[in-house]
């Protein structure tokens, strides 16, 4: 890490140039024929401080602009959030609106999609890293999982459509949402999951085989364990970007006024916290835009519980290696 | 194979002897296989996609023919007078993702550079997750900031313009990449090896020259391939147009303009009751298959870009 760091070389490398500037600077001559030798150290530093700040200012654009989106949507929502926000269902009315079914909508799906989605993603990387052999199929199955990554969550979305909600006859329903976003996740989980098993070093297996385990049961009970906190991170990071995502589920038939919680993953009609955002932004008039900006800090306090536990999962286990 | 199951689930049994071995090899073969089966999960849900674009545009394409839909200049499908031209809409990606790019690549890129060449390690430490932050915010609460935020305050500049426009829809999506140029750029010059800065310093360079004209360059390909990616996101990004852009399929070159991208089209008519069956509907998923197209010859060009032209070192 620290030789990736280009400022540990810096006082080492500086010394040369420094030197260039104590011989080259009394001839005055040198400024005049354009066939010399002429450092222009000064100019040159002088950019070189402008440079950094112009990139220093660049970098905090983003910074900026995301404290401005967090205070603009707080200002807008903070007076509406309230418990009976949390408990009411979406109505005509702004003032007895709330996000009931749309936060337990979000729960299911965000259940479904880790019943779905952990263990096949998992499943995958551990074949990739464990079993695969190295052969056309293997690299077929690499390479469709990160171009998958690189696909439109839309698409995701149309993909429901046609084979979850209509082929498979599951209708308007949270499993036809859940399984969406499995799918949608999956590469990102099976990625994290690489990477885990990846950093689990070879001699836990080799130490496992040479007690006469088997490869599954070096997996199982040596391998998994120790990259289970690397895999659990990913998991969550993969969700929270489940929980956020609205494209898919449009696709898949979110309804903007759900007048009851749905009871069970095939109950007809469902709806989920960026859907109900997106509802309600779409609808004219201030108040509605209020009970927008409100369900979005509902779900960005979901999303921040999440990367929380996420990297609360990361620093608890990377401590105790 | 499996007679005792639940003492195998309970703890460990290792059964050492012919039938033990048997037993457990025997259970090796299933998970292997399994775990197989879990893998081709993923193949299938491309072949998904690909069957369900290409099962369903067919029947589009036999009522609209190639030609016109590649070709038309007007979008109409949901009006009496239907039109099926797709380049008002393609045009419309085109331009808020143009608009993205040249707010992220720029920004990006110098971020990327400040990260990986000027910033000290506490510094970073703090930047990179923030800015990774940006893009884990959903994407439908960015459509709220374009529509509620930067929209009023572009309409104060230009006061003619419509309320949903490409430019705003544009500029908010070009922050939303920016961590995705500056996150793959980053990494790529972070791959440089110092030896070539130490080299470029000995010849008397500045850290500017050796950021722009050593590390820059050696890392290109990283580069490029984020640019890439990160355009063929914009591309696909659906929430923030479908709020901040409109839903008028104008052919216009103006930013200032109402427009359509496909992935907004696609939403609007699915949340819209498209009859099952009707031309409507199969709208859906020739604009899908346009859209599918063009994002993953990107994501193509990306991995090839980082694949062929990279600097090998060691």
């Amino acid at each position: 890490m620290s030789g990736r760091d280009p400022r540990s070389d810096a006082p080492g490398a500086r010394s040369p140039a420094t030197q260039v500037d104590g011989a080259a600077g009394p001839h005055p001559a040198a400024q005049r024929d354009p066939n010399q030798f002429a450092p222009r150290l000064v100019g040159r530093r002088r950019w070189g401080v402008a440079f950094q700040v112009i990139c220093l200012v660049a970098t905090l654009v983003g910074v900026v602009v995301l404290a401005l989106l967090l205070v603009d949507i707080i200002m807008d929502g903070a007076g509406r959030l309230s418990l009976a926000f949390l408990d009411n269902f979406p109505s005509r009315f702004a003032d007895r609106s709330g996000v009931k079914p749309a936060l337990w909508g979000s729960a299911w799906a965000l259940l479904l999609t880790v019943v779905i989605a952990f263990p096949l993603g998992v499943g995958t990387a551990i074949w990739l890293e464990e079993y695969a052999p190295d052969n056309r199929f293997t690299r077929l199955v690499e390479t469709n999982i990160a171009n998958l990554a690189g696909v439109p969550s839309i698409v995701y979305g149309i993909l429901g459509l046609a084979l979850f909600v209509r082929a498979m006859a599951m209708g308007r329903t949270l499993l036809a949402a859940g399984a969406t976003l499995a799918l949608l996740i999956l590469p990102v989980i099976v990625v994290a999951s690489q990477e885990a098993l990846k950093a689990v070093p070879g001699s836990i297996r080799l130490g496992a085989y040479a007690l006469g385990a088997t490869r599954w049961e070096a997996v199982r009970y040596h391998v998994f364990p120790l990259a289970l906190p690397g895999i659990l991170t990913g998991t969550i990071l993969a969700l929270s970007r489940a929980v956020g995502e609205t494209a898919p589920v449009i696709m898949v038939g979110a309804l903007a006024f759900m007048s009851y919680v749905p009871d069970h993953p095939l109950d007809d009609g469902f709806t989920v916290l960026p859907f109900q955002l997106y509802s309600w932004v779409a609808k004219p008039g201030a108040d509605f835009q209020e009970l927008a900006a409100a369900t979005g800090i509902v779900l960005l306090v979901l999303l921040l519980v999440m990367n929380g536990g996420a990297i609360y999962l990361r620093n608890k286990f990377t401590g105790e290696r | 194979m499996n007679q005792d199951a639940s003492a195998v689930a309970a703890e460990p049994s290792f059964g050492t002897g012919a039938a033990g071995l048997k037993r457990r090899h025997g259970k090796e073969r299933v998970v292997g296989a399994v775990l197989l089966a879990f893998s081709a999960v993923s193949i299938l849900t491309t072949l998904g996609i690909v069957a369900v674009l290409l099962f369903e545009s067919p029947a589009f394409f036999a009522e609209v023919s190639p030609l016109a839909f590649l070709t038309g200049t007007k979008w109409t499908p949901l009006f009496q007078d239907q039109s099926f031209g797709v380049l008002p809409l393609l045009v419309g990606s085109l331009v808020i993702a143009g608009g993205a790019a040249l707010v992220a690549l720029p920004l990006g890129l110098l971020a990327a550079i400040y990260l990986a060449e000027y910033a000290r390690n506490g510094v970073r430490r703090v930047l990179k997750p923030v800015l990774e932050i940006l893009a884990g915010v959903p994407t439908v609460v960015y459509g709220y900031f374009a529509l509620t935020f930067v929209t009023p305050i572009l309409k104060g500049i230009w006061p003619g313009m419509d309320t949903y426009n490409a430019l705003s829809a544009a500029l908010v999506m070009g922050v939303m990449i920016i961590p995705m140029v500056s996150s793959l750029s980053e990494d790529a010059m972070s791959a440089v090896p110092r030896s070539l800065r130490e080299g470029a310093y000995a010849l008397g360079a500045t850290k500017f020259e050796v950021a722009t004209r050593t590390v820059l360059p050696a890392a290109l390909s990283g580069i490029v391939a984020s640019f890439i990616l990160a355009v063929s996101r914009a591309i696909g990004e659906t929430m923030i147009v479908t709020i901040a852009a409109g839903a008028t399929a104008n052919l216009t070159l103006n930013p200032l303009r109402s427009v359509q991208t496909m992935t907004a089209y696609i939403a609007q008519t699915a949340t819209g009751e498209a009859p099952h069956g009707s031309v409507e509907y199969r709208t859906i998923f020739a604009v899908g298959l346009t859209l599918f197209a063009i994002t993953l010859l990107m994501n193509l060009v990306s991995a090839m870009v980082l694949r062929r032209y990279r600097e090998a070192y060691e």
